[in-house]
């Protein structure tokens, strides 16, 4: 791979094509599993209310999850990405959509709508370095190219995973970064904001584990989840180790209402994140998240 | 017998340093080694050293009344353990606790001031260079304290 910047590519926008299925109607999906992942992130694994149907998506994509009685709220993929019989969604339960969906039992009903959005572009990676970097709940969003990557870890070069959490009991996925750490063929770092005596990992800011890992930079695809902040410092250190904006991507958060660009709630400059994004090239969006207006 | 002076060049808080001043900081470098909760230094103590680590891991940590020790940062291979010696009245501001077996290249601070007296050249360079240091702490500390997972990130339902 050389350093030649890298070309988005369209995503794929069933739910938004005029022969498609109408993407403002939810589907009914059910309940298969409700896992809590820390004190308040749960994992809602879910079928089609139909059953025996698939469900296709790719990493970074989102659904809008509707809570009967409460409303909706968009929700990236945390699941591995393709065509699967469950899709899997982790959500941190901080408003009255999350908190009701962080209720439901298995067998319980709520709709669903999408997929949406613009993915990571897990196959424009291929052949170099691949870092990702993830805070908090960005994570979940992620997961789904980790995924992608290490089922197909010969297409890529090193893969570096950094993760930033705000204290021990917020590591989310514990038992699968511990997985991700025994394999020889990722760089798994993972620290926290604040810690007390009882933890013996790194602490200090995700962007501390930037200077860690090994990459080359002119080959590296970068991919940053988390809050805004997080992603700003992070993009400028690996601009520091020498990777352009053109080969980072972030995943961007707004108020997403309709998931088509319809409504406008998600405008961001030119864009609608819930369309254009949520995954954008960061040479692309550089320039308006500067701008505090928008 | 090998002298610590080309490891000394290579390290990311020297490299590009001009040769004459590699050899005056070698002259107050030592090799050192720590068990795992060992403390290199205490808050409060004399500030007369720092340290680059070249294996292991060492957390700065305060003590809270009430909440205990904390950590605030931990730092890695590479890094700079203690900048306090530059600065007046040169006192350590943390606990630098070895969490690991950790090895690192000391460097006697009392001594390399007493060369800033003479040769203002170097001390300026290595000024600039723990500027650097402090400002990426100062801005990590500044990223920790603005709580970005905190339960405003995410509220968008």
């Amino acid at each position: 791979m050389t350093d030649q910047p890298l070309t988005q590519t369209d995503a794929p926008r069933e739910a938004g094509r005029a022969d498609g299925p109408d993407p403002m109607r939810p589907a009914l999906f059910r309940v298969v599993r409700n896992r809590p992942e820390t004190h308040d992130t749960f994992t809602l694994t879910l079928e089609p209310e139909a059953g025996g149907g698939t469900y296709a998506f790719q990493a970074g994509q989102f659904n809008m999850l509707y809570a009967p009685g409460a409303g909706e709220a968009a929700i990236s993929m945390s699941g591995c990405a393709g065509t699967v019989t469950e899709v899997v969604h982790t959500i941190r339960a901080v408003g009255r959509v999350t908190k009701t969906l962080q209720r439901l039992k298995r067998g319980d009903a709520l709709g669903l709508r999408g997929p949406f959005g613009a993915p990571w572009p897990v196959a424009l990676a291929e052949g170099g370095d691949v870092v990702l970097i993830a805070g908090g709940i960005g994570l979940a969003p992620l997961r789904p190219a980790l995924c992608h990557i290490l089922d197909h870890r010969e297409r890529f070069g090193r893969v570096s995973l950094l993760f930033g959490a705000r204290s021990p009991r917020d590591i989310l996925f514990a038992r699968e970064i511990e997985t991700w750490r025994g394999r020889f063929d990722v760089d798994v770092e993972v620290t926290v904001d604040r810690a007390g005596p009882g933890w013996h990992g790194l602490v200090g800011v995700v962007t501390t584990l930037i200077p860690r890992v090994q990459f080359d930079p002119a080959s590296t695809a970068a991919f940053v989840c988390g809050p805004e902040i997080m992603m700003h410092f992070a993009v400028r250190d690996l601009e520091r180790r020498g990777v352009p904006h053109p080969r980072v991507w972030i995943s961007m958060e707004r108020s997403m209402k309709c998931g088509v660009g319809f409504c406008g709630h998600c405008q961001f400059g030119p864009f609608f994140v819930c369309k254009d994004g949520p995954v954008f090239r960061y040479d692309r969006v550089a320039a308006l998240l500067g701008t505090r207006e928008v | 017998m090998q002298t610590l002076e080309p490891i000394i060049a290579e390290l990311p808080l020297f490299k590009g340093m001009k040769p004459a001043h590699i050899q005056l900081i070698t002259g107050c470098a030592a090799n050192v080694r720590f068990e795992a909760g060992e403390y290199l230094g205490r808050e409060g103590q004399p500030a007369d050293k720092f340290w680059v680590l070249r294996q292991g891991r060492v957390a700065l940590e305060i003590h809270a009344p009430g909440r205990g020790l904390l950590t605030i940062q931990t730092i890695g291979e590479d890094d700079v353990a203690g900048w306090s010696w530059l600065v007046a009245p040169h006192q350590l501001r943390f606990d630098i606790h070895a969490v690991t077996a950790t090895r690192a290249l000391m460097f006697d601070g009392k001594c390399l001031r007493g060369k800033f007296a003479t040769d203002h050249e170097l001390g300026y360079e290595l000024m600039q260079r723990f500027s650097h240091v402090m400002l990426r702490r100062l801005e990590a500390m500044s990223l920790q304290l603005l709580d970005l997972y905190g339960d405003h990130y995410g509220e968008h339902d």
